[in-house]
Order: C-alpha cells, then sequence, then structure tokens
C-alpha cells in the first residue's frame, strides 16, 4: 500500500512537470515518441481482476491489458513492448496529463465533464458497465430500495461515489457512504463487516466476490444497476493522430470478431481469406495502416497478439475467466448487444 | 538590532521587502505559466467550482453536508472534520504525554520502564502503521453492526461505531430539548451521535502517538530545571510530589511550550493521514473534489493554504502564551 505521502508528492510533481513543460503539441508527437522509447506506456488500474491485475510472477492480464498489448502490437509490433503504469482512481488523470502515460486503458468511465474538461479525449467505448451493489446474504435484501439506513463503503474520486448519492437522493432514501481513498482498503473494509454494502461497477463486484470473499456464496451482487458506465481507454488533447490510432485499434477487434476472425484463424485468414473486408482488415489488399501512420499489417498484429474482441472478453471477464459475467450489453450489435464496428474501410 | 544605527535599520528593512517582492514574484510568475500550460492543453481552471453543486455525500461530522450543496460547503464541512478529531487527539497528546514524561522520571522502576516503553514503541513505528493497525483492529474485533451490543441503556457498540444518545435540538429554540436514542435498524444501529471506527481511530491514532513526542519534551523540560531547584525544595520540607507540583513543574512547562508547539502543528498536518481510513477530513474531501472536478491545483491549493492558515493561528496562538508564561530574564 503507497503512503499518503508519497501519492501526494507524486501528484505533486505531476503538476510540477505539467507547469514546466512547453506547451505546443503538434500531431503525431506521442507515435514518435513511443516509436522512438520502443515501449507503450500504458496506465491501468492496480488490480482490478479481469482489466487488470497482475499475477505473482507480475505478468498482467486483463481487458485493460489487452487494449494495450493490442496497441503495442499495432504501434510496435511486439504485444510485449509495454509498461504497464498501475495508478490508483485520483492519479490517473493527472498522470496522463503530464505525459507519464501514453494512454490510459483502466476501466475508465466516459463522462461529459471528464470529456470536456479535463484537457484528455476518449477514444472508444471497450466495455459497458453498470455500478451495482454488493451484499452479504444473512441481510436477505433483494433489492437497493431496501438499503434504508445501511453503510455503504466505496472509494473516493470514482463516479460510484457520486452515483450512490445521486441515486438515494432521488429514491429519498437515506444510507451512509464511508469513502476510502484506497480501492483495497475499501472492499476489506466491506469484507471485514465495517459495512453492510460495497458498491462499484458491477464487473468489478463479481470479480471482488469471486478473489476477496472467504465464501462468495455468503454474498449476493443485487439486480439493481443505478448507472451507466461505458469504460473507454483515454489520450491527450491534440495529437489526433495518436487518437486516432487508439481509437481505430479497439475497432479492428470488434471488427475481427464480426468478420469471424480469431486469433488461431488470423493467419489462414490474411492469406487465404476472399472476403475483402478481411482483406482490407488484415491489410492483404487496401493498406489502411498508412492512413493511420502504421503499416498494413497494423490489425492483423493487433489481433494475432490478444485475439478478436469476443476472445479477449470471453477470457478475461467471461466464461473462461474467473468473474463468468454474461456477454450482455458487451455483445456484438447483430446479436443483441451496443457493441458495434466502426466500418474498416 | 544593537549596535546599528537607523540608517541600518532602513536598510535591513529595505532588503526584506525586497527579497518578499522578489519571492512573491516568482510564485505569481510561477501560477501563471502553469495556468497558461493549462489553457493551452484544454484543462479547465480557475475556483469557479467552489461555488457550484459538489454532488457526493460527507459520511459524518459536525456540519449538516449534502450533495446539493456547494463545494466550498463541503472543504468547510471537511476542515471541521479535521478540527473534530484534532482537538481531542492534542488533548489526550498532552495529558497523556505530560503524565509519561513524569512517569520516564519516576522512581518507581515499573512505572518508568512502562513509560519508557511505551515512548520507544510509538515513537518508532510510523504513524501510517498504528493508524491502520488500530482501525483494522476496531473493525475486525468488534461485533457486526447487526449483532450490536448494548453496553448501557441507549449505548450501542458495534463494527459501526459507538452509539450514544445525544441532545437534539428542537426547531427554533437555542437550547437542546430533548434527547435524542440511538436505536436498531434493519442494518445497523442509527440516531444518536456515533463515534465511527474511523473516527475514534484517527483520534487515538494521533493522541498515543503524538503523547510519545509530548513525553520526550517534558522530560527534557523536567530535566532542564536545576538541580538546586530540587534540593531547595526538599529543604523547605516538600514531600516529592509537592516538590514536582509547586516547583519543578511551573518552572518546566514554561519551558517547553515552544516545543510542544511544533507537536501540536505537526498533530493537526498529520490528521490528513485520516484518508486512509475513510474518515471525511479536508484532504479527503479535496480529494474527492479534485476528482470530480478535475481541478488537481485549485484544490491542492485549497488544502495549503488551509493547513498554512491553521499552522499560522495555533503557531501565533501559542506564541502569545509562550511570551505571557515565559520566565522574566529566561528569554
Amino acid at each position: 500500500m503507497q503512503s499518503t505521502t508519497s501519492r501526494r508528492l507524486a501528484s505533486l510533481a505531476a503538476f510540477a512537470a505539467l507547469a514546466c513543460s512547453a506547451v505546443p503539441a503538434f500531431a503525431g508527437k506521442t507515435l514518435d515518441a513511443v516509436k522512438q522509447r520502443g515501449t507503450l506506456n500504458c496506465g491501468v488500474t492496480n488490480g482490478v481482476a479481469g482489466f487488470s491485475a497482475p499475477d505473482s510472477q507480475g505478468n498482467w492480464s486483463g481487458l485493460d491489458v489487452d487494449t494495450c498489448r493490442a496497441v503495442a502490437a499495432a504501434v510496435l509490433g511486439d504485444p510485449k513492448k509495454v509498461n504497464f503504469v498501475p495508478l490508483n482512481a485520483q492519479q490517473r488523470f493527472a498522470a496522463l496529463q503530464a505525459g507519464e502515460i501514453d494512454m490510459l486503458a483502466r476501466n475508465t468511465t466516459w463522462t461529459l465533464s471528464r470529456d470536456a474538461s479535463l484537457g484528455l479525449e476518449f477514444t472508444t467505448i471497450t466495455y459497458y458497465d453498470g455500478q451495482g451493489f454488493l451484499v452479504p446474504k444473512k441481510l436477505k435484501v433483494t433489492s437497493a430500495k431496501q438499503l434504508k439506513g445501511a453503510e455503504i463503503c466505496t472509494q473516493s474520486g470514482t463516479t460510484n461515489e457520486k452515483n450512490v448519492s445521486d441515486y438515494f437522493r432521488a429514491q429519498n432514501i437515506k444510507v451512509k457512504t464511508v469513502v476510502f481513498e484506497n480501492f483495497e482498503a475499501s472492499f476489506k473494509a466491506f469484507f471485514s463487516g465495517r459495512c453492510q454494502v460495497f458498491t462499484t461497477d458491477a464487473s468489478t463486484l463479481a470479480g471482488l466476490r469471486n478473489k476477496e470473499a472467504k465464501n462468495p456464496d455468503d454474498y449476493v451482487i443485487l439486480p439493481d444497476l443505478i448507472s451507466k458506465e461505458p469504460f473507454a481507454p483515454v489520450v491527450r488533447r491534440g495529437d489526433d493522430e495518436w487518437f486516432t490510432i487508439v481509437k481505430w485499434v479497439p475497432h479492428a477487434l470488434i471488427e475481427a470478431e464480426e468478420l469471424g476472425v480469431t486469433q488461431a484463424g488470423v493467419d489462414a485468414a490474411k492469406s487465404g481469406s476472399q472476403d475483402p473486408a478481411v482483406q482490407r482488415l488484415l491489410g492483404s489488399s487496401e493498406d489502411m495502416g498508412k492512413l493511420l501512420g502504421l503499416d498494413k499489417d497494423w490489425a492483423y498484429r493487433a489481433v494475432k497478439a490478444v485475439g478478436n474482441y469476443g476472445e479477449v472478453f470471453e477470457r478475461n471477464v467471461g466464461p473462461k475467466s474467473v468473474l463468468q459475467l454474461p456477454r450482455g450489453l458487451n455483445n456484438l450489435w447483430n446479436k443483441g448487444g451496443l457493441v458495434y464496428a466502426l466500418p474498416v474501410r | 538590532m544593537k549596535g546599528r544605527g537607523p540608517r541600518g535599520a532602513w536598510r535591513s528593512w529595505a532588503l526584506q521587502i525586497a527579497l518578499v517582492a522578489l519571492l512573491l514574484a516568482g510564485v505569481a510568475a510561477l501560477a501563471a505559466h502553469a495556468l497558461e500550460v493549462l489553457r493551452g492543453r484544454g484543462i479547465q481552471s480557475g475556483f469557479d467550482f467552489l461555488l457550484q453543486p459538489a454532488g457526493f455525500e460527507i459520511g459524518e461530522g459536525w456540519l449538516d453536508f449534502h450533495a446539493g450543496q456547494p463545494f466550498w460547503r463541503a472543504f468547510l464541512a471537511g476542515l471541521i472534520n479535521t478540527l473534530r478529531a484534532a482537538v481531542p487527539a492534542a488533548a489526550i497528546a498532552l495529558v497523556l504525554g505530560t503524565l509519561l514524561g513524569i512517569g520516564r522520571l519516576a522512581p518507581h522502576l515499573l512505572v518508568r520502564s512502562i513509560c519508557t516503553w511505551y515512548v520507544e514503541a510509538l515513537r518508532n513505528v510510523p504513524l501510517l502503521v498504528q493508524l491502520l493497525m488500530l482501525y483494522f483492529a476496531l473493525t475486525q474485533l468488534l461485533p457486526d453492526a447487526t449483532e450490536a451490543v448494548q453496553l448501557l441503556p441507549g449505548v450501542w457498540l458495534s463494527k459501526s461505531g459507538l452509539s450514544l444518545p445525544w441532545p437534539v435540538t428542537a426547531e427554533g429554540h437555542w437550547l437542546p430539548s430533548s434527547f435524542e436514542w440511538p436505536e436498531r435498524t434493519a442494518f445497523n444501529i442509527s440516531g444518536g451521535a456515533a463515534l465511527t471506527p474511523e473516527y475514534l481511530a484517527i483520534v487515538f491514532a494521533l493522541g498515543l502517538y503524538t503523547a510519545a513526542f509530548v513525553a520526550e519534551i517534558v522530560r527534557a523540560g523536567i530535566q532542564s530545571v536545576p538541580a538546586g531547584q530540587v534540593d531547595a525544595a526538599r529543604a523547605m520540607g516538600f514531600g516529592p510530589a509537592q516538590q514536582l507540583r509547586i516547583v519543578v513543574l511551573p518552572q518546566a512547562l514554561r519551558l517547553i511550550v515552544p516545543a510542544v508547539t511544533n507537536q501540536v502543528l505537526a498533530l493537526v498536518k498529520n490528521s490528513s493521514l485520516a484518508v486512509a481510513v475513510g474518515y471525511p477530513e479536508l484532504v479527503s474531501v479535496a480529494n474527492t473534489s479534485l476528482n470530480s472536478t478535475g481541478r488537481a491545483f485549485e484544490c491542492i491549493a485549497v488544502v495549503m493554504a488551509v493547513y498554512l492558515l491553521l499552522s499560522l493561528l495555533i503557531a501565533g496562538g501559542t506564541n502569545l502564551y509562550n511570551a505571557r508564561v515565559a520566565l522574566r530574564g529566561w528569554r
């Protein structure tokens, strides 16, 4: 656990860096810097199962981690050339503003105020989530509307904290929030029994229940989702070329799923597919990469590195993961979900 | 100032003023440049957000606050919560510290060793570690809120904290008219006054930790009283307690005011560690505001200004006190 003082120093340092760096930002600066450095600095969470968490060997995995890897594969030709920078909720935007990271892929909700006031730009939605509640089964609660008088643990500086207050105010239900600066402290307090309710995004609740609870069956996630939480990678404003790249890599992964191109089948598809859409995506006909300032194999390498969007989902948060989350809103648009690739053409 | 004529004094004042002006100009230039960079990057800046609704709740405190109220009121509630923790903690630190300081010089071996061990243990473990240990102890060991234990009628103890009956003031009255009694609800105990585990942890961690430092200062103060004073007191026929109360402490305690002031200042600033256990004090509120507005520069500036003001007030107040109690001729 990082000390408060060092965190405060870190944010001060970020401002100092911000204050001392020169203003002009021309298009392509980030891409050049990443290529010259040879690694992509990617901001991630400091440990949320399914999205980004390191294992005991220090290998990161998760949906957000795969977004970083896909971008590194497209830009640098190697998904391993990522330097994962773990950031807490309070640090994430300052780190991006100050240039410590090239992109942020950290289950961060796209909101108007963040989009318009932080000097940052959200690229494309990679996960549709909603905020939920975790409660001990023994309380026999079946709906958020029964939580009058309950104490709710959550993390400060998140949309979650504000959503809780909005939701219960609108319902005219009085609850008490206990807000921790550190995500780990907030869920530890809940599992120790300090709070009767824990709230965060539903996907994270599933991970916590499976990983942190002594007996996962003692806890239930209430069916109420009280907010929309679209997660999207974020870049700095003012570098349109880099923004476009980080926007299109996830679209390429979604397009690959729509076209049925998998990690295992991508080589065969590249050399053998007669489908013009597949040929365009994988660079065996037109060169779409050139328009992005990359080469024509950019999308091929991204899919080869992490698989298509469906595979990324399945491996990290879906049926093949500990979270076991249903595809739901994150299914393809033509299968009942909201995920829709902009045409790669 | 001795040895200098009016001309030398004038020159030294001019130099001081020039230095201050230079410093202020430097700070202003840095701030202006920072704002220019922020604007150049499309980052919103300014203090206008202080008038907008905060949108988050503050879990506990004396100032009634809800999400529809503006940010400045949230900061005020945070400041009041800082004082709500720091003042009782300072009281614990001063009383316990003085007793421990005296105890470290006690003739009785057991008393002396206990006090020495206390000081060494508390002084050498980081405050954050002690705070977290205390907090986890409270939230692990106390019974769940659904199984709260009743200590006395109307006094409940659980992981939600210590709930007590509390006087309430009816609308339009100045004086409290009745008591509000804590009651058992579906999840926990509500009503009355609640001392949450977060609050108890920060008050006791700060108080117990700072007491160790105060104890050392008190001990040094007592030891600085010339041995002749003790001999004189004994010659007057005073017993050990009387020697301490009438002769030694009045001299020792005056000496230590500046050093103890530093400890109180440190205590107030250390209260910012409370964010680690979820107690909503000034820094916690500023962090939340920072995140919901993105105005990092401004929120940190507010925090710095408030702590600076608090420190200057405390230092000023104790300096006045010190000037009054200090022994003439010792200055």
